[in-house]
């Protein structure tokens, strides 16, 4: 019974010990004294009726006695006397219940502060905001337990020593630190996304804890248009996952069949775009506005194009990239052929950021495909082939040539393309 | 995973009559709860089971039978859809849900099968 308490209740317990003692690991370290207490007390006392007010009374008491001990003891930490001073008579029931969205919001910027390294906010997020074990954040970096146990302890570390935690974003630092909260969650979303595709299905279900993380951050900030605009990306892209998986592997978009798309997901997605726009948008809330573009047509035919170019266009104007301009040539391609495609598409064959990205070749080759040059269509998926070890990319694009192969009789390498 | 957690109904919604007070202020900490905790999908009322109707097949006949009916405790009284990690955390909302019900409820939680969201348990190499 404690046990089903432990992820819903332990961010809440960790960000309420951790406003008071202004330390992560102190603070995780009483969130688990009062998971003992309950361990110990409710088999003989009976479960509350309301668990996590009484985990968070306990976490409370054991945060504040611990901080007037340090205060006893002469904190070797200037800072914390400082906060201390101004909090020796904060009685345990004076801590209102109704700050504990404060103080997460608090715990969501130290484990997503700039400071840190992209890979140790990414853990200290799982530890603390998501309540993984080692081992889960392990599986989840796809790295060894003590290196992954050491990313979160370091992290601490860095964050007790420079003092981070007493930081406290306000209104305009709270928008100018919001990018680096969205880019973690979004970080561990995509994680998910590639797990669940084939050989990774044993990790934690990583895209559900962005999911969770990102409409946590929605309620903690739901004026914030880009936390809705994440969160609509997150919504609109997982509610594809089960027509992604083929029997041979993950299915693309065009391909999947709709009936498997997840209506209430599409539905969630939906709405939180609309509030993401209405509250201003921004780089997410435009890639979820194309993926928006997709959720509504029933069918691939019925796909919106020239309206997903247009965005495509504008996106780039703001947010240039090589992988968002390839999908604008595609989205170009779709809506206005394949002269406007390749005026697009031809220049990246030698951006040096997209040497080992096999989706370019792939691209040139369905569109190459579409104008009867098939020969240069094989040239091309072979070079994709060759260009990546990922598994599951590689089998997609040897579907596509081995289809194409059929479908010619053979292949005429000689074909001139352009 | 998903999950539908569903509470049945009582002679005093099948009535007509309208959640108290307490409950409100009980259903709206739980829907907050869950809310901040990320969890839900989506959660609503019922009417009562005379805004309904029951259709039964057998024999290749059909029979619609419109509400109300008469075994309250049978009806679905209102219901939430949750994004949990595992069985047991559902049912701790499914515990919560019923505590936010106060008094005499009946609560059920199931696991949704097909589009289950991420990490749904049919899951696994397909």
């Amino acid at each position: 019974m404690v046990e089903s308490q432990w992820r819903i209740e332990f961010p809440r317990l960790v960000a309420a010990a951790h406003a008071i003692l202004r330390d992560p690991g102190a603070a995780e370290q009483v969130a688990q004294d009062a998971f003992v207490a309950a361990l110990e007390q409710w088999p003989a006392g009976g479960v509350p009726d309301r668990p996590g007010a009484w985990l968070m009374t306990v976490t409370r008491r054991i945060a504040v006695s611990q901080l007037r001990r340090d205060l006893d003891l002469g904190a070797k930490y200037e800072r914390v006397a400082e906060r201390a001073a101004a909090r020796e008579d904060i009685a345990v029931e004076d801590l209102a219940d109704g700050h504990i969205d404060d103080d997460i919001l608090r715990l969501v910027f130290v484990c997503c502060h700039p400071s840190l390294g992209r890979d140790a906010r990414v853990a200290l997020t799982l530890r603390l905001l998501g309540g993984l074990t080692t081992p889960e954040i392990a599986r989840a970096q796809l790295v060894p337990p003590a290196t992954a146990g050491q990313r979160v302890a370091r992290a601490k570390r860095t964050i007790r020593d420079a003092g981070l935690a007493f930081e406290n974003p306000t209104g305009a630092e709270r928008v100018d630190r919001l990018p680096a909260v969205l880019e973690v969650i979004y970080l561990i979303f995509n994680e998910g996304y590639a797990g669940t595709s084939g050989t990774g299905w044993t990790r934690p279900d990583l895209a559900g804890e962005a999911l969770r993380l990102g409409r946590m951050l929605v309620h903690l900030l739901p004026t914030a248009a880009e936390a809705h605009g994440l969160l609509a990306l997150m919504e609109l892209s997982a509610s594809r996952f089960r027509a992604r998986d083929g029997a041979d592997g993950p299915v693309l978009l065009e391909d999947q069949d709709r009936m498997r798309w997840d209506r209430l997901l599409i539905r969630r997605g939906l709405d939180a775009l609309a509030t993401a726009v209405r509250f201003g948008g921004g780089p997410y809330t435009h890639q979820a506005a194309i993926a928006a573009c997709h959720a509504r047509a029933r069918t691939a035919e019925a796909t919106d194009w020239p309206r997903i170019a247009r965005l495509y266009d504008a996106y780039l104007r703001r947010h240039p990239g090589p992988v968002a301009q390839l999908n604008r040539g595609i989205a170009h391609w779709k809506a206005y052929g394949s002269a406007a495609a390749r005026e697009i598409i031809v220049p990246l064959l030698s951006d040096p950021r997209l040497a080992n990205y096999p989706y370019l070749p792939a691209a040139l080759a369905e569109i190459e495909t579409a104008d009867g040059n098939t020969g240069a269509a094989i040239t091309l998926l072979r070079r994709a082939i060759a260009m990546t070890d990922n598994g599951a990319d590689k089998a997609i694009v040897t579907r596509k040539l081995q289809a194409l192969v059929r479908t010619s009789g053979g292949a005429r390498e000689e074909d001139r393309h352009r | 995973m998903r999950f539908l957690i569903m509470s049945k109904s009582n002679d005093h919604f099948e009535a007509g009559g309208l959640p108290g007070p307490a409950l409100m202020r009980r259903m709206g900490e739980f829907l907050r709860e869950a809310s901040a905790a990320g969890v839900l999908l989506q959660a609503d009322g019922l009417l009562p089971s005379s805004y309904g109707a029951r259709i039964s097949a057998h024999d290749g006949r059909i029979s619609v039978t419109d509400g109300p009916f008469a075994e309250a405790k049978e009806i679905v009284g209102g219901f939430a859809f949750i994004d949990a990690r595992s069985l047991a955390e559902a049912r701790e909302w499914g515990r919560r849900f019923a505590v936010a019900h106060d008094g005499e409820c009946e609560v059920e939680v199931r696991q949704v099968t097909g589009p289950g969201g991420p990490g749904d348990a049919t899951g696994g190499p397909r």
